[in-house]
């Protein structure tokens, strides 16, 4: 028989019941459009987390003391930090002139009394250099950030966050105006715009003060992390194996830090949302299966209503094969149908989500839908086995016994 | 040629053992025309479907064109179905959602023959029934008689050897029921053997041999017009 019969005769047998095959398509259409959807919504909080991290700049490089045995975990490395040696202005200075690297800033951070007037607040207080303002892509309020200057030369100002410049001075202006960090007076040269989460650290409630004055304040002469950005995106893996050289060489052969790459950390908010994405495809996924037990029971019924024509069928000389292809191929134009249906419901589904929610760029991943229909046509098949089989094993004579 | 040589077929039910067909003898040469009588239950389906391949024997050979075909398997009988025998339903069994003429090509279709080739066959065998205009009607569009006549086409379409009909006019009035014979006569005229089961005397009578079951058992086997 030829192939091009067997669909024609299959399709036919559809049109014949057309209340029953639309529910099924309804069935198939509606698991498929889960799939896509599903996975739409998961891929949009993927692209837009990873958005975020990126939008942090993709070039930024952590260079924390510590060894971290697998050097991926700066977790690891902040706990075994202690024992290590620490790092230094110097080795700031030594990383910032790779050329793969376009700027470098150390970062002092502790716990810290302000006090302006009558306020007092306790807050996180950040040493660092005027490099910082662009490496972490923040934006000021007013005044002025860090000036650039010798990391090396303490000097009595500070910038606020955006918090601690209301709490301590609202409703004045904080630029210009005397603040008391523990015991030591600076003046205020800028307030931070509002910046929320950065890297799970809430700039608006720090004070951000010279690198040297952080290391008078808390009595180090070490850094808590070098900040690095890279030339550019390519640059980044060879901007990370030249900090580690340098500071190697720096720390008599020892390769005595942990380097985290910003992409790194994308990388696995990528990983985590992909595998989020790929569970819901799977629980979307169950519904094809439920789709497919009921294209069994249909098509049980089926065969049962068609005895007759499926015992013509043999009285005309069908073999056992043929039958079986007959009715497989009507369960595989029943999912594959009901999958096209579904990928276009499943698209109008991402659409409106889209003009729902404009901050996330929902798209269904390839796969997932290409996994939907497999999965559609496979669930059909494998479910249209058994009545198929029944309709094939017919006895003739039974068979055109009924009416 | 149709040989059967003590052939049984039982039905067990329940615990009992219904004996359909009764250590039956019979041989069927080409271009015959058998008419098949009886009463109820007697055996008479049970007989045409031995013979047609539909059904197989619990004891007793059966040789068609000189095969034993007693024992093949479905495929094997469905082949001989295909390319020896032609049936007539009393119930036409008609694919309802085919149009008459994709009735009449279905066999061609699942031999796989081509497309061109099937549709002319198959019109031809149709208009030469009278049903020119019926083409691409459905069943439920014809009245009884055309549906016979489309299923009559439809076992024709592969000129098999032997056509098996089972009362093929019990469900037609007189007028049509005639048509049909006429037509079913024509093709025992050119060659085909016709076969037919029937409670109608006046039917049966038109066969040139007379077969007569009761209890599964051919009691009676006289030839002649009108006997
Ligand atoms: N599937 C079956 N199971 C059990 N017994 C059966 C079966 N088919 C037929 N029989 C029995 O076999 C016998 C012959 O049946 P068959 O159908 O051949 O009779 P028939 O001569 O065609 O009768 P009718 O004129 O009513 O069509 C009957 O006694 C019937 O009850
Ligand atoms: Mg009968």
């Amino acid at each position: 028989m030829r192939a091009l019969d067997v669909t024609r005769l299959s399709l036919q047998a559809l049109q014949r019941y057309p209340m029953r095959t639309s529910m099924l398509l309804l069935a198939i259409s509606i698991g498929v459009a889960a799939v896509v959807t599903l996975t739409a919504v998961g891929e949009g909080a993927r692209r837009y987390v990873t958005g975020q991290f990126a939008s942090l700049g993709t070039h930024m490089i952590i260079v924390l003391p510590g060894r971290a045995e697998t050097g991926g975990s700066g977790i690891q490395g902040l706990l075994v930090g202690e024992t290590a040696r620490e790092l230094t202005l110097e080795d700031t200075l030594a990383v910032g002139r790779s050329p793969r690297i376009k700027q470098v800033t150390p970062i002092v951070v502790g716990a810290g009394t302000v006090s302006a007037g009558s306020r007092e607040r306790d807050i996180s207080v950040i040493g660092t250099s005027a490099h910082m303002l662009a490496i972490q892509h923040w934006t000021m309020g007013s005044g002025q950030f860090l000036p650039p200057a010798e990391l090396d030369l303490a000097q009595p100002i500070c910038v606020l966050g955006n918090t601690v410049a209301r709490e301590l001075f609202a409703p004045a202006p904080a630029v210009g105006q005397p603040l008391r960090i523990g015991a030591a007076r600076c003046r205020v040269i800028g307030v931070l715009a509002q910046q929320g989460l950065s890297g799970g650290f809430n700039v608006d409630e720090t004070v951000i003060v010279p690198i040297a004055s952080a290391q008078q304040l808390f009595n180090t002469s070490g850094v808590f992390r070098i900040l690095a950005e890279a030339s550019e995106a390519d640059a980044v893996q060879a901007a990370k194996r030249d900090i580690v050289a340098t500071i190697k060489a720096r720390h008599a052969g020892e390769e005595d830090v942990t380097v985290i790459t910003q992409d790194a950390l994308v990388a696995t908010f990528d990983t985590i949302f992909e595998m989020i994405t790929a569970g819901l495809a799977a629980i979307a996924a169950i519904s094809l299966v439920v789709a497919g037990v009921l294209i069994m029971n249909v098509m049980l019924v089926a065969v049962s209503q068609r005895t007759a024509e499926i015992g013509l069928l043999k009285a005309i000389g069908a073999r056992q094969r043929q039958i079986i292809g007959l009715f497989l191929t009507e369960a595989a134009c029943l999912s594959l149908l009901g999958a096209l249906v579904g990928l276009a419901i499943g698209g109008l589904g991402t659409w409106a989500l889209k003009l729902a929610f404009p901050v996330l760029d929902f798209a269904a991943p390839p796969w997932a839908a290409a996994a939907a229909v497999g999965v559609a046509v496979a669930s059909g098949l494998l479910f249209g086995i058994l009545p198929a089989r029944r309709a094939a094993a017919l006895d003739p004579v039974n068979a055109l016994s009924q009416r | 040629m149709m040989e059967l040589r003590d052939i049984c077929r039982e039905y067990k039910v329940g615990t009992e053992l219904v004996r359909a067909l009764d250590h039956v003898d019979l041989t069927i040469k080409a271009g015959e025309y058998v008419s098949i009588m009886g009463p109820s239950g007697s055996g008479k389906s049970t007989l045409l479907n031995m013979l047609g391949l539909l059904d197989r024997p619990t004891a007793g050979t059966y040789r068609l064109e000189g095969e034993d075909v007693s024992s093949l398997d479905d495929d094997a009988l469905a082949r001989h179905r295909q390319q020896q025998i032609g049936f007539i339903f009393q119930f036409f069994h008609l694919v309802p959602r085919l149009t008459a003429l994709e009735n009449v090509e279905l066999p061609l279709v699942l031999a796989g023959a081509a497309p061109k080739a099937r549709r002319e066959r198959a019109v031809s065998i149709l208009e030469s029934m009278g049903l020119k205009t019926r083409l691409d009607h459905r069943p439920d569009q014809l009245s009884g008689g055309e549906r016979q006549r489309v299923a009559i086409g439809r076992a024709i379409v592969m000129r098999p050897r032997f056509l098996l009909a089972d009362e093929p006019t019990g469900n037609l009035d007189s007028r049509s029921g005639s048509e049909i014979m006429q037509i079913i006569e024509q093709l025992n005229r050119d060659g085909i053997a016709l076969l037919i089961v029937t409670h109608d005397p006046m039917i049966g009578g038109r066969a040139r041999r007379h077969l007569t079951l009761r209890d599964g058992k051919i009691v009676s086997d006289r030839s002649g017009e009108g006997a």
